[in-house]
């Protein structure tokens, strides 16, 4: 019987049928799931490493050894593990390596809508789009044949609408593969400029024999209806245009996308009268196929930004656009903190202490949301620490700003502890704060090394936080709970006071691992004065109702951070059962 | 005429709208239907509106539903119903749990929660079947089993399936020691209009 998969959950499912040994990302979504199912397969060797680069090259060093390898990654990601991809291109696989690049159309949940097909192409490698789940469970152990037959790294870019769909997969039996041998070749492995330039050439001729196999791939395939509307397209726009368009226009699908079949392509424009190329995010597709000088509709036509829908194509194709009611006029629903999030606490100290704050990729970007609104700029995994230490160089002997990066604990192992190694040795006062909630929060509670247990379940020590600040050169670390308000605001104006670099570990576990505290808290009667102050720590659990503040008590952690804040001591313990 | 169903289920993160999908997504597996499901992970999960998309038929492709063709919106809550109403086809159902979670900018103050949506959806000629899941789920034995009661309201509005295969894949998704307490959920959810 077929099983209904996410897109994460088949190609996983594709790692184990087409016998993957080792499987490495770093969390991400839409990713992160994909390798949260490869550890349910004892066979394959799976793990987090602390970020992309790293999986990327634990990849490249496994496939060397011989083995098939999967590596997993949001699309920003792909941007951490560039360096090492963009060389892997020249020395090729052993072993086929597979990276699926998880892009997200629509920004659902990250910082930009990069799109990374483009990279297959910088980079030079096959690039593989599917369009459902079946597909991407295919795709992988097709990417993987090409990936040895070929000798190159193999790219499957899903979108966050094909990572989180679900539809029905045929799955197979695992086929186990033994080791490749390996054989040392220096010429092949080793690229220093003379080996590299040798591999280039090597690279460019993969390159056509790559778009040699674009052409006979059943991959690609025309869906022939009629010669009036020719439509090309791939990955999941493909099920929208099919949804929009059902058999009223021809379809050139592909889902090999580079490098592409130009004849194949060639041949489907000249047979119809009309040609759309129809695609999300960047013109991909389009800019290739009309540097061939073939006419054809698609960026002028289809937004560069954001997801596309059936509706929109069957207006800009067929012409036929539905009333469509207006929004309704309703209070937002943006993502919050959660009642009993340990960041809460921090994010209220920096905001009364009117701090500049550098933050970083995790939960705690909602510091940035009102009535918070503590954080002035978020850019990328592990940027807090060295934005800050630039911003205090630029000012040095001019202002006096003592600048905040807050970092959690995930994203410092990422890529925060180069950056404060650069504070340490560069020496500026930046204050870093690591908010360590003994988790990767966001991407739904991946282990990291700071959790003391690996993706395939065994424990670990875990890692020193403390200890490894101050082997990069920190002398000031303290460590407060995030709780206590009076605490986190000490130990901030004591780093302000110091001249000198210094760290403020934060530690309390995410609200959503450490189960809620066994009293409850209430607001008493006629004590609220209804001041609002506790409203600034925009918990969810603390609702006005326009007259009075009343504490949820279904909603609320019982953290108790908001006691302290209240100047009329309205907020109270409830004793009893609950 | 299109023989494929939409349903868009749609609450605040947190409330197991992801729960209830798999229900009706093992159910429509039983029963042979040709299914995409469409989920949001990540940020949005922290509080945030959520949705879920489930389309099923004979054959279905995208995964997911264009505005004014959903046929039935199960909404987990009342503001969020009123959010998603303009994805219902004319004629459609929409299910709403009788409950108000205010949104942050309504719980610092600086927005009204509206008042009247159930009315005003059915001023408007929907369908709308209003369940009061909080007191349902209680009743059954555990508050957080709200989800359940509105699977059991949506089995009904479907009209897939016989109960007996709902409260065997509810028992075969939710964790063993609550499966008799949230097929309590589901009988009630299911008398419940």
């Amino acid at each position: 019987m077929k099983k209904l998969l996410t897109g994460n959950e088949a190609i996983a499912r594709g790692a184990y049928e087409s016998g993957v040994r080792v499987a490495v990302a770093y969390p991400g979504t839409p990713s992160t799931e994909i390798l949260e199912n490869v550890a349910q397969y004892r066979e394959i060797y799976s793990e987090w490493a602390p970020n992309e680069k790293v999986a990327l090259e634990v990849g490249i060093g496994a496939s060397l050894a011989g083995a098939r390898v999967l590596c997993a990654m949001k699309h920003v990601g792909v941007n951490v593990a560039a360096d090492p991809l963009m060389t892997f291109s020249y020395t090729g696989v052993n072993g086929g390596l597979v990276l699926v690049s998880a892009d997200d159309p629509g920004m659902h949940s990250s910082q930009n809508e990069q799109d990374n097909r483009i990279f297959a192409q910088f980079a030079k490698i096959a690039l593989l789009e599917p369009s459902d789940s079946q597909e991407a469970k295919d795709f992988v152990g097709l990417g993987l044949e090409i990936s040895e037959r070929c000798d190159t790294p193999v790219m499957l870019r899903t979108t966050t609408r094909i990572s989180h769909s679900k539809s029905l997969v045929e799955e197979a039996e695992r086929t186990p593969l033994a080791l490749r041998p390996y054989v040392k070749d220096i010429p092949k492995y080793v690229m220093t400029p003379a080996g590299a330039r040798a591999r280039h050439v090597v690279v460019e001729q993969r390159r056509a024999a790559l778009a040699e196999f674009a052409e006979t791939t059943g991959v690609n395939r025309v869906e022939w209806n009629t010669e009036e509307i020719g439509v090309i397209t791939s990955g999941v726009v493909y099920q929208y245009a099919r949804e929009a368009l059902g058999d009223r226009v021809s379809y050139l699908k592909l889902g090999f996308t580079h490098p592409l079949p130009q004849k194949m392509i060639r041949d489907f424009a000249a047979r119809v009268k009309k040609l759309y190329v129809i695609e999300e995010l960047e013109p991909y597709l389009e800019t290739q196929i009309k540097a061939w000088g073939i006419a054809c509709h698609g960026k002028d036509l289809f937004p560069r930004i954001g997801e596309i829908s059936a509706d929109l194509i069957a207006e800009k194709v067929l012409g036929v656009s539905k009333e469509v009611p207006e929004p309704e006029k309703l209070p937002v629903r943006p993502p919050v903190m959660c009642p009993g999030c340990p960041h809460r606490g921090a994010f209220y100290v920096l905001k009364k202490l009117n701090l500049p704050v550098t933050g970083d990729i995790g939960c705690y970007a909602l510091g940035a949301a009102p009535p918070l609104s503590a954080t002035d700029s978020t850019v990328c995994m592990g940027a807090s620490i060295s934005m800050a230490h630039g911003w205090m160089k630029a000012i040095e002997g001019e202002r006096p700003d003592r600048v905040v990066a807050v970092i959690g604990d995930s994203t410092f192992f990422h890529s925060g502890i180069t950056s404060l190694l650069d504070i340490a040795y560069n020496r500026s006062n930046a204050i870093t704060m690591i908010l360590d909630n003994r988790i990767t929060a966001m991407t739904g509670h991946q282990h990291h090394p700071g959790t003391g247990r690996t993706l395939m379940g065994e424990e670990r020590p875990e890692i020193d936080l403390v200890g490894l600040v101050k082997a990069l050169g920190i002398d000031r670390v303290s460590i407060v709970d995030p709780y206590d308000l009076k605490a986190t605001e000490a130990a901030l104006k004591e780093a302000i006071a110091y001249d000198g670099p210094s760290v403020i570990i934060t530690r309390r576990p995410c609200a959503l691992i450490e189960k809620t505290q066994p009293v409850k808290y209430l607001v008493k009667a006629g004590k609220c004065k209804t001041c609002r102050i506790c409203l600034r720590l925009g918990c969810p659990a603390l609702e006005y109702d326009g007259e009075t503040v009343q504490i949820n008590p279904l909603t609320c952690y019982s953290c108790g951070v908001c006691i302290d804040l209240c100047p009329t001591k309205a907020i109270v313990r409830e004793e009893g059962e609950l | 005429m299109s023989t494929v169903t939409n349903v868009l289920l749609v609450g605040v993160g947190g409330q197991g709208t992801i729960l209830a999908s798999k229900v009706l997504a093992g159910v429509l597996a039983c029963l042979g239907h040709d299914v995409k499901m469409s989920e949001v992970h990540g940020m949005a999960q922290r509080g945030g509106s959520v949705v879920t998309q489930i389309r099923y038929g004979d054959k279905v492709y995208s995964p997911l539903i264009e505005l004014g063709e959903a046929d039935v919106i199960v909404a987990f809550e009342r503001l969020e119903a009123m959010r998603w109403v303009r994805y219902l086809r004319p004629g459609g159902t929409v299910i709403v749990n009788d409950l108000a979670l205010p949104p942050l900018p309504v719980l610092i103050g600086q927005a009204k929660y509206p008042k009247g949506l159930i009315e005003e959806m059915k001023q408007r000629g929907h369908r709308v079947v209003a369940v009061d899941a909080n007191s349902l789920a209680r009743e059954a034995g555990n508050a957080r089993t709200q989800n359940t009661v509105l699977v059991g309201a949506m089995s009904r509005v479907l009209g897939i399936g016989s109960k007996e295969d709902w409260l065997q894949v509810i028992a075969q998704t939710v964790p063993p020691k609550t499966v008799e307490v949230n097929q309590r959920a589901f009988e009630l959810g299911y008398q419940a209009q």
